[in-house]
């Protein structure tokens, strides 16, 4: 066995111990870095597919954004867990018995025999050269840039949804809220106050003196 | 057994994790969380199938495509995570049964 191949069935193996961890654990914490352990092995297999930047982009972005983003609304939220774990040990068979008959029939699809691997030859070793980034980006910003603006849109969309969402209409003193009627009603003399007062005189009778020094 | 990692390694790879998301659907169908979770295991396995052909067929779209997947990924965690935090916000739950309001 050659050391990508070891190295495939460590990460592997993690990947696929922490995803039972993920779909097993009582407590969404421990699932949330169970999940997180399963990304980072996966990331890891990318690497050995030679798609290094998506297996960065991986961890940055998941581990880095995502998962932190879900640890935050678990610990956030006060959950009750005992009713949510009910119907556990219910639900196992037909959940096994469903998970075993589709990995039964996508392995019989895939297993090397069926699958004609000689179309699939191994890839070539890239060159210490070869930038899988920069293939990448020269696709993405010319074949794919629409696609790509789009994408941008997208994530806009998704910040603006998330807080008009989560945006609770509090009392108008605790939290500040434009009144647009109120900005429109607004006259000068709500901001603005003359005041009357007499002159100054001492001013003029300072300048005197010094002028009667001099 | 081969020398080399081969193609239909990694697919059943991919098979394994799909299989065990789905599983987790089914085994945690009460705990929003968990769901959401298992989702985003979900496209983890489709996106390990799309990067391993791209590598087997020597074709960057895949790997264009599973850019854009993990984009949508993202937006879709943030606002799911969102409808959860005011589903809480309004139910003091996130059990799925206490979701029955609409008797869909």
């Amino acid at each position: 066995m050659g050391v990508e191949k070891i190295l495939f069935y460590l990460f592997a193996a993690t990947a696929v111990l922490a995803s039972l961890g993920v779909i097993g654990s009582k407590n969404p914490v421990r699932a949330a870095l169970f999940l997180v352990l399963a990304f980072v092995a996966t990331a890891g297999i990318w690497l050995l597919l030679q798609a290094e930047f998506l297996g960065i982009v991986l961890i940055l972005v998941y581990v880095g954004a995502v998962m932190v983003l879900f640890l935050f609304v678990i610990m956030m939220l006060d959950i009750n867990l005992a009713p949510l774990q009910e119907g556990f040990a219910r639900y196992l068979p037909i959940g096994a018995a469903v998970a075993v008959v589709v990995l039964a029939e996508m392995s019989l699809v895939l297993n090397p025999e069926f699958f004609g691997l000689k179309n699939f030859p191994v890839p070539e070793a890239l060159s210490a050269t070869d930038s899988n980034t920069k293939a990448l980006g020269q696709l993405l910003f010319t074949e794919y840039l629409f696609a790509f603006e789009l994408a941008a849109v997208l994530l806009l969309l998704a910040i603006v949804a998330a807080i008009v969402l989560t945006l609770r209409r509090r009392d108008r003193k605790e939290a500040l809220y434009q009144d647009i009627g109120a900005q429109v009603r607004v006259s000068a003399a709500d901001r603005l106050t003359m005041v009357k007062m007499p002159a100054v005189v001492a001013v003029k009778e300072e300048i005197k003196k010094e002028s009667d020094n001099d | 057994m081969t020398e080399a990692l081969q193609l239909s390694d990694v697919l059943v790879f991919g098979a394994v994790l799909f299989v065990l998301s789905l599983a987790g659907i089914f085994l945690n169908r009460k705990n929003l969380i968990i769901i959401l979770m298992s989702i985003e295991l979900m496209l983890l396995a489709v996106n390990t199938n799309l990067v391993a052909f791209s590598s087997y067929l020597g074709n960057m779209h895949g790997q264009v495509f599973v850019f854009f997947i993990l984009t949508v990924a993202a937006a879709e965690a943030a606002i799911g995570l969102a409808l959860l935090v005011l589903l809480f916000r309004n139910k003091q739950s996130i059990n799925v049964d206490d979701l029955s309001e609409m008797k869909g």
